[in-house]
């Protein structure tokens, strides 16, 4: 018997909870870091960035209005089947970013382990970042966060599970939802990850992952009316000015964290906070 | 039976009593299920951009009748409905203005006074909508109280029940006696093709419709699911369509819910101009019932003008 040849993958984009293919109907070969084919994945458009768009604002009041308990709890469901899929993404990993499948393995340990740190803020952002604020009457004012919207996120370009999931998680894990352009060239990891998010408790939209050319989508998530936030990191150095003044045009908020970030280490709240916006209200007392 | 125009010997034959109508209907040529759908859906991918989907899209404003029709409607909901369909996107004063407001009849008056000199018409939805479900003499009571209110389109519902047992001379006669209420208010008949079951009955309904008199043949009220598919419509665009062949007068089409995106809006559209024909693409022949697709056309227009996608947070919310 000869020797069995293995199934090749055509992957699709995750939108709104369900697996289309790109509307444009195009995919591109990806490729491990020698060059060998590994699998193909859909090479989204501007439509499928505007489904995307509309599937999260349609999950945000949902999301956003969930407990901080209850977004724990899914975020955590997330981290086990994360878990259960270690292998699979070490695989990936080592393939597309070229280390050994013992370096992958430890990357992927600290993606689950980040996406647990995040996981755990959920319920503490409020009080971390809330306040009761001294004033000067008869009011008890207080501040509270509040989620900013449908955050664009440009994953980073090389990290592609661990860089993934630390931009990930800080969006959702205050309840904004996300609209995720993956890394271009090492998609694997986001595209299992989407099968993750899946078939774990998150409502479908809260997550949206399109694979293709993030410098020919981008621009479109910058200028949407209906984006709340733009993260960069993942951005081509020469788009990201053009990026930040189109954003600019509907007053976005925009993080413009390096590519070169190191996402190894444990990080600040400063992803979180950057789509928070701080909710004051003065309430009359003592009449 | 009367017949409420002048007719062509056939079809004043059809109206003269209740077994020749029930011939003429029963003696229409079927419908071609699979035929009518797979058109349907031939037409639906027909790609239309650019300058022509603005065009489009500005048509499609201007055939709009904006309905609110709840039982929480109130004065000042009706008020910012008028002031909406007036000026639709009030940052761009090009937008064409929408053919129609289309409310409940206590709200009528509400309704014309704020429009009053514009050109918008006040529909008003009568006889026992939306079941149909009440005595004649009610039926026409409501009609005469939208008209007086100040309606210049009334939106009737036949009675489903009796055309379904093939009680056809009844719903004439209620369709004849409703369009004598109006006076010269238009009618509008709602067939309400989703209790219809066939498309038969859809071709039957609206021949019948016509022949009663009904200036307007409509799709559904909104309240029953399906209700205005593509498929349907062409049979409905067909009848006013043979109408015209037959008797020279030009009848029109209102679709009424379940239209909710620009993308449906122009495949309707494309429907009208292929299967009626390009005069009735006017708001005087063809309307959309819609009460969220307004926003939709407004957003896809800024889109197509701004080159970058709109979102809700910039139209109204209602």
């Amino acid at each position: 018997m000869s020797d069995r040849v293995t199934v090749a993958k055509t992957y699709k984009l995750y939108i709104g909870g369900k697996f289309p293919r790109s509307e444009s109907g195009r995919s591109y070969p990806v490729t491990d870091s020698k060059g060998a084919f590994l699998a193909n994945a859909a090479q989204g458009s501007r439509k499928d960035a505007r489904d995307a768009v509309a599937a999260a604002r349609k999950a945000f009041p949902g999301w956003s209005g969930a407990t901080a308990y209850n977004r724990g709890q899914v975020l955590y469901r997330v981290a086990e089947v994360l878990e259960g899929r270690r292998e699979q993404f070490a695989t990936e990993v080592a393939a597309s970013e070229g280390v050994a499948l013992k370096k992958a393995q430890s990357l992927v340990d600290t993606a689950i382990d980040r996406w647990v740190w995040y996981a755990g803020w959920t319920d503490k952002i409020a009080a971390v970042l809330g306040s009761s604020n001294p004033v000067a009457g008869p009011y008890f004012s207080f501040s509270t966060p509040e989620p900013t919207g449908v955050v664009a996120v440009l994953a980073p370009q090389q990290s592609s599970l661990l860089g993934l999931v630390s931009v990930i998680a800080p969006v959702i894990a205050s309840g904004n939802t996300a609209v995720v352009i993956t890394s271009q060239d090492r998609p694997l990891p986001a595209i299992t990850l989407s099968e993750v998010l899946a078939t774990s408790d998150v409502p479908g939209g809260v997550v949206n992952i399109i694979t293709g050319r993030t410098a020919e989508i981008a621009p479109w998530l910058a200028s949407h009316a209906d984006v709340n936030a733009l993260d960069l990191t993942g951005a081509p150095e020469s788009i990201r000015a053009d990026l930040q003044r189109s954003a600019a045009g509907t007053v976005k908020r925009v993080l413009r964290n390096k590519a070169s970030e190191d996402f190894s280490v444990t990080p600040d709240l400063s992803r979180i906070r950057a789509y928070l916006e701080t909710k004051t209200v003065w309430h009359p007392m003592g009449v | 039976m009367a017949a409420p125009t002048t007719l062509p010997s056939a079809l004043a034959d059809a109206v003269r009593d209740e077994s020749s109508l029930r011939r003429f209907l029963h003696g229409l040529p079927g419908v071609d299920q699979v035929g009518v759908e797979q058109r349907a859906a031939g037409l639906g991918t027909r790609s239309i951009k650019k300058a022509a989907k603005l065009h489009a899209i500005d048509l499609a404003i201007s055939m709009v009748d904006l309905t609110t029709l709840e039982g929480a409607d109130t004065p000042g909901k009706v008020r910012g409905l008028a002031a909406k369909a007036r000026r639709p996107d009030p940052e761009r004063p090009d937008v064409p203005k929408v053919a129609a407001v289309c409310v409940y009849p206590d709200m009528v008056k509400t309704a014309a006074d704020e429009l009053v000199g514009t050109g918008i018409n006040v529909a008003s939805v009568a006889t026992a909508f939306p079941s149909g479900r009440s005595t004649l003499d009610i039926k026409l009571a409501d009609t005469r109280f939208a008209v007086e209110q100040g309606a210049s389109e009334v939106d009737m519902v036949i009675d489903r029940g009796a055309f379904l047992s093939g009680r056809y001379g009844q719903v004439f006669e209620e369709i004849a006696q409703v369009k004598q209420a109006c006076g010269d208010a238009h009618l509008k008949v709602i067939l309400e093709t989703g209790e219809l079951v066939t498309y038969d009955n859809v071709r039957r309904a609206s021949w019948l419709a016509l022949l009663a008199g009904g200036d307007f043949i409509k799709t559904s009220t909104g309240k029953v699911q399906p209700a205005a598919t593509l498929p349907v419509t062409h049979v409905m665009l067909q009848a006013v369509r043979d109408w015209k062949s037959q008797t020279g007068e030009l009848r029109g089409v209102k679709p009424a819910g379940g239209i909710r995106t620009t993308k449906d809006a122009i495949k309707f559209l494309v429907a009208v101009n292929e299967v009626a024909g390009p005069e009735w693409l006017d708001p005087h022949l063809f309307r959309f019932g819609a009460s969220t697709l307004l926003n939709d056309l407004l957003m896809q227009r800024r889109t197509q003008l701004d080159g970058h996608y709109s979102g809700p947070d910039y139209v109204t919310v209602d």
